[in-house]
């Protein structure tokens, strides 16, 4: 290895350290406009800290014009419906994929495969037209609806179910274990580690998801989190800063929140969005080293029942 | 794909396993067409009509809508745009993402916490963090403009400006992503054997410029690959910045695919007109992954 320096370490440094002001700058901006009266949002310098303190008065301000209490908790109410439906659906599509044999499994996980390629906004006419004739449209049911499948869902647990040894579940089949209560008793309980970084990622998504309830909803009290944030910036057109920063912060600190507690399952779950990667092409690191790894069901896994690498989901 | 089912017959239980896992399987394959592959054809099959929202028939229209698309003049300037975001926002993501992934990796200390700070953009509400840089952009009183002032430079009107509104919203769209192409590269990196830069130590060269060109840029291909085209399918699908902040004005300067086809499809409720758009937008999308999938064949071969 490289001997370290103590130059190149400080510049190093440096540079990260400029980078991670410009990401946080906007959270800072935001947090600090929200403590701010009117009168100083407008000031030619930016201070952080504000002279005279008006956080009550923007924060109430923000939950009073605007239902923003409501918003929050539609936002919360989609999101545990939406994963619920996924992992209910997901789960024993899953195991089927990875570990029983049946005629249709080739082309079952080709439509799983060619569905991850279709992009989420390309289904919204068809289901605007059919939520329409269901008379659906500008309800709950509307937004959670076409939401209810993950096909990612489906790929992720399928990709870490193929690592639960083969012998567990043909011990379990000569103990007379039926089909189904291998599934629920066997292959569920393994399955909570990567069903947590699944959940974070789709507690991420639909909690930010603003294209299709942009469609699909129109009165105010059904508004997700985004879309409330939009209408109250469309009511106020630009005046009241302090405000709106307040409900831009109100909506921002659950994810951000939940983010900086359980910062390793985020961003263990979005590095296995990497397992779409040919895996043969990225050699497993040393287990302890990277929570990662040690997460990601191909590599270093505890119960692996076949040694060599394995293949590409679709090579 | 996968190995080939066994026989059915060839062991006592077999017929049952078919069971159980059609039944498993069942109430996922239905949604799964009901909300993503049906509606994906229908997509493709309303695009031949010339149906209107609410219009009580449906006629054939051949490849009507397409012809029309080939004349409308804002759907070239959508493309055009949509383009133009791509290709700054996604080599300036991947570049930074990258930089950020080595010096990281690179750190003694620090890590997790430089890593959770590039990373919260990716966590938040990309909806509220845009009416933040409204505010960061604007022409007076932003932070940006504030900053722009300080190091000399004039004061812009970000997004008001035709030819600088596109490339602020790619700079937010930048400051999105960028985390999540650092955490995809970190993945790589830790892919990457220690062995080989001790090796190339023995070797005698230990620069990191030689360490990065060596080692790290060849192994990292598949990586890079991969990312680029995550990237580049997440920046097509550019919408919410242009909706709040936008409205892909000015000029049309940000009107970008998919909210010409939001336009279309919903606000002057031409369905299949905004079909057909959505037609090209899948079009671009299955040609960037086809070209990921190419490449990164192309690579294992002399890998």
């Amino acid at each position: 290895m490289a001997r370290r320096t103590l130059l190149p370490e400080l510049l190093r440094h440096a540079v990260l350290v400029l980078g991670a002001a410009a990401m946080v700058a906007p959270f800072v901006v935001m947090v600090a406009i929200s403590l701010k009266p009117p009168g100083e949002v407008f000031a030619p310098q930016f201070t952080l800290l504000p002279q005279q303190w008006h956080a009550w008065e923007n924060y109430r301000d923000a939950f009073t014009k605007v239902p923003l209490a409501r918003f929050l908790l539609n936002g919360v109410l989609v999101t545990a419906c939406i994963f619920a439906a996924q992992a209910a659906t997901a789960l024993p599509m899953a195991s089927a994929l990875a570990k029983l044999r049946w005629a249709g499994r080739g082309w079952a996980f080709a439509l799983v495969v060619l569905a991850l390629l279709i992009p989420p906004q390309v289904p919204a006419i068809p289901l605007y037209i059919a939520m329409w004739q269901l008379e659906l449209l500008d309800s709950y049911a509307a937004i959670i609806l076409p939401s209810t499948i993950s096909v990612f869902g489906i790929f992720l647990m399928r990709q870490f179910f193929r690592t639960v040894p083969d012998d567990l579940i043909a011990a379990a089949r000569m103990d007379g274990m039926s089909e189904f209560a291998i599934t629920w008793r066997i292959m569920l309980p393994t399955a909570y580690p990567p069903l947590a970084a699944f959940a974070c990622l789709s507690f991420i998504w639909n909690w930010n998801e603003f294209f299709w309830p942009y469609i699909a909803i129109q009165s105010e009290h059904l508004a997700t989190p985004p879309l409330g944030i939009a209408f109250f910036s469309n009511v106020e057109a630009g005046t009241s800063w302090g405000p709106l920063m307040a409900a831009a912060t109100v909506v921002t600190a659950p994810l951000a929140l939940a983010f900086l507690v359980a910062q390793r399952a985020f961003v263990r779950g979005v590095t296995m969005t990497g397992l779409k990667c040919p895996p043969e092409q990225r050699r497993p690191p040393p287990c302890p080293r990277s929570p990662a790894a040690a997460f990601s069901p191909r590599r270093c896994s505890p119960h692996r029942s076949t040694p060599g690498p394995r293949r590409a989901a679709w090579s | 794909m996968t190995e080939a089912p066994r026989r059915s017959g060839a062991r006592p239980g077999a017929q049952a396993e078919q069971w159980a896992a059609w039944l498993l399987a069942l109430p996922a394959f239905l949604l799964m067409w009901a909300m993503l592959l049906g509606p994906a054809l229908a997509v493709i099959l309303l695009s031949f009509t010339d149906w209107n929202f609410g219009e009580p028939e449906l006629r054939w229209h051949g490849l009507g809508n397409y012809l029309e698309l080939w004349g409308d003049r804002v759907f070239w300037i959508s493309l055009r745009n949509t383009l133009i975001y791509v290709g700054v926002s996604v080599p300036a993501t991947v570049a930074l993402g990258l930089l950020a992934a080595i010096l990281i990796e690179g750190a003694a200390r620090g890590r997790a916490l430089y890593r959770a700070f590039y990373f919260l953009p990716v966590a938040s509400t990309l909806l509220g963090m845009a009416l933040v840089w409204e505010f960061m952009l604007h022409p007076r009183v932003g932070f940006v403009n504030q900053t722009v002032a300080a190091l000399g430079f004039a004061r812009q009107d970000w997004l008001n400006d035709p030819d600088l509104a596109l490339l602020a919203l790619a700079a937010i769209g930048v400051w999105q992503n960028l985390g999540l192409a650092m955490v995809l590269f970190m993945a790589g990196l830790q892919a990457i054997p220690g062995d080989l830069y001790e090796a190339l130590a023995l070797d005698g060269a230990d620069g990191a410029w030689e360490r990065f060109r060596r080692v790290t840029w060849p192994l990292l291909g598949p990586a890079l690959v991969f990312v680029m085209a995550i990237m580049a399918i997440r920046s097509f699908q550019v919408f919410d910045t242009v909706a709040v902040l936008t409205e892909g004005g000015p000029q049309k300067s940000t009107e970008v695919l998919l909210y010409t086809m939001v336009q279309n499809g919903f606000t002057f409720l031409r369905s299949a007109y905004g079909a057909a758009i959505t037609a090209v937008f899948l079009g671009f999308t299955l040609v960037l992954t086809l070209a990921q999938t190419w490449l990164l064949d192309r690579k294992a071969h002399y890998g």
